[in-house]
């Protein structure tokens, strides 16, 4: 294939030229278009996985099914979907902490999270989670992991989608569900960032 | 293949850089970009596996430097070439014709319900990539493998930096579409899929970091041999 940049107008035009041709096959409908878009801006996105963290650090029997089997017990939620099929939450612990990254391309857990941000899916992130993550954790996302505390990165080679169910931070005892999953952030689910605080 | 896009433990490329914000689809085009993929997925343009693989054929230096939903569009081109489907001196035509009228409308056409209820459906169904097979599982949870060193031509979901090296299987996780069958259009030829946990020393040596360890998923013929569990009985 060709090795030219193309400049933003020129892939504008050649979508729009696909587009088009998609379109007089029938194949694609801009409706079709506005429908998935919606979707993915505003129903499908992390606020999803963390009402599924937040369930899971107030019933305890919902996390054991979690931690079991993700993809049966977010589907209790009425969470499933296009790159989740199959899906394992990663449960931080006084002596792991999970971090999530997908080297080949750009795998993510999508039913939970949405789509990725692009630095996800961009060349340095994927290259240097592997070899140095508590120096991108550190230095890129002021993310300080202690060295006695075991990193381990999940590399999504396969079609395992998986997520980490960070650790409920301390002092929200009777916490409703709704005010514990305003303290998970999209970051916290990928392991490169923490809850928010209780405050 | 040993593509640039394979990309785990390569050195030099620079910060992350993460923004504080961000839009989900940063342009107009990416938005159609996205949803072309459900499209030429349920038009049978290619699968997932084939998919991926029209990114990782695109030129390097442009995979490196385009953004994100481009590599979509690459793969898009590369599969409609391939399959027939798309007439690339018409894609041409059309691509001229756009920039010289960056706001000529798309063609006039009516909605089509069929394609909406796809969308509604496919986002929640999803596209389980889960087969049986009659194949036997070979290992089991604490089996320390080896990967092989093979270096195949075409698609292939077995990155260089865990090539050859050893770890212990953490997980089996059930019998899958075997990618570099589907990727390579030689059918879909399931196979068992094991989590392997690799120590950092074992990928970098004394450069790796204190205390970090790696999963990474593997089909069952990436692994080239084991040794059971110490301890374990026969």
């Amino acid at each position: 294939m060709s090795n030219i940049i193309r400049t933003p107008e020129e892939i504008a035009a050649r979508v729009k030229a696909l587009e088009s041709i998609l379109i007089e096959k029938g194949l694609m409908t801009t409706q079709m278009v506005d429908r998935l878009v919606e979707i993915y801006e505003n129903e499908v996105g992390p606020q999803l996985g963390a009402q599924v963290i937040a369930k899971a650090w107030t019933d305890p029997a919902f996390k054991a099914r979690l931690l079991e089997d993700a993809t049966e017990a977010c589907k209790e939620l009425g969470i499933s979907g296009l790159q989740g099929e199959d899906m394992v939450a990663l449960e931080d612990t006084d002596e792991v902490h999970h971090a999530v990254v997908c080297t080949l391309c750009s795998c993510y857990p999508w039913p939970v999270m949405g789509l990725p941000p692009n630095w996800y899916k961009e060349p340095q992130y994927r290259s240097r989670m592997v070899r140095e993550p508590r120096k991108v954790l550190a230095d890129e996302f002021g993310y300080e992991i202690p060295d006695t505390k075991e990193i381990r990165i999940w590399d999504s080679s396969s079609e395992m989608r998986y997520w980490v169910l960070p650790q409920r931070p301390a002092g929200t005892d009777g916490w409703t569900e709704e005010q514990l999953a305003a303290l998970v952030t999209r970051d916290s689910m990928i392991g490169v960032g923490p809850v928010k605080a209780a405050s | 293949m040993n593509g640039l896009f394979d990309l785990g433990g390569a050195d030099g490329l620079g910060p992350v850089n993460p923004p504080a914000e961000e839009a989900i689809f940063r342009a107009e085009w990416e938005k159609s970009v996205f949803a072309m993929f459900s499209a030429l997925f349920r038009a049978g343009w290619f699968g997932l596996d084939s998919f991926r693989h029209g990114i990782e054929v695109m030129d390097p230096s442009v995979y490196l430097k385009s953004p994100y939903y481009e590599h979509w569009l690459h793969t898009y081109e590369i599969n409609g070439a391939r399959n027939g489907e798309l007439d690339m001196d018409e894609l041409d035509r059309r691509t001229q014709y756009y920039l010289d009228n960056p706001d000529a409308p798309m063609p006039a056409h009516e909605p089509n319900q069929e394609l909406l209820d796809f969308a509604n459906a496919i986002v929640p169904a999803g596209v389980p990539a889960q087969r049986p097979t009659d194949n036997p599982v070979r290992f089991s949870v604490g089996d320390v493998v080896t990967l092989s060193t093979m270096a195949p031509l075409g698609h292939t979901r077995l990155a260089r930096y865990v090539r050859g090296k050893t770890g212990t299987v953490i997980a089996y996780r059930g019998s899958f579409i075997y990618p570099d069958a589907a990727g390579n259009l030689r059918g879909e030829d399931p196979q068992h899929v094991y989590t392997v946990e690799f120590d950092g020393a074992e990928l970098w040596g004394e450069y790796a970091e204190p205390n970090t360890t790696v999963t990474f998923d593997v089909w069952d013929p990436y692994i080239e041999h084991a040794r059971q569990l110490e301890g374990a009985t026969a």
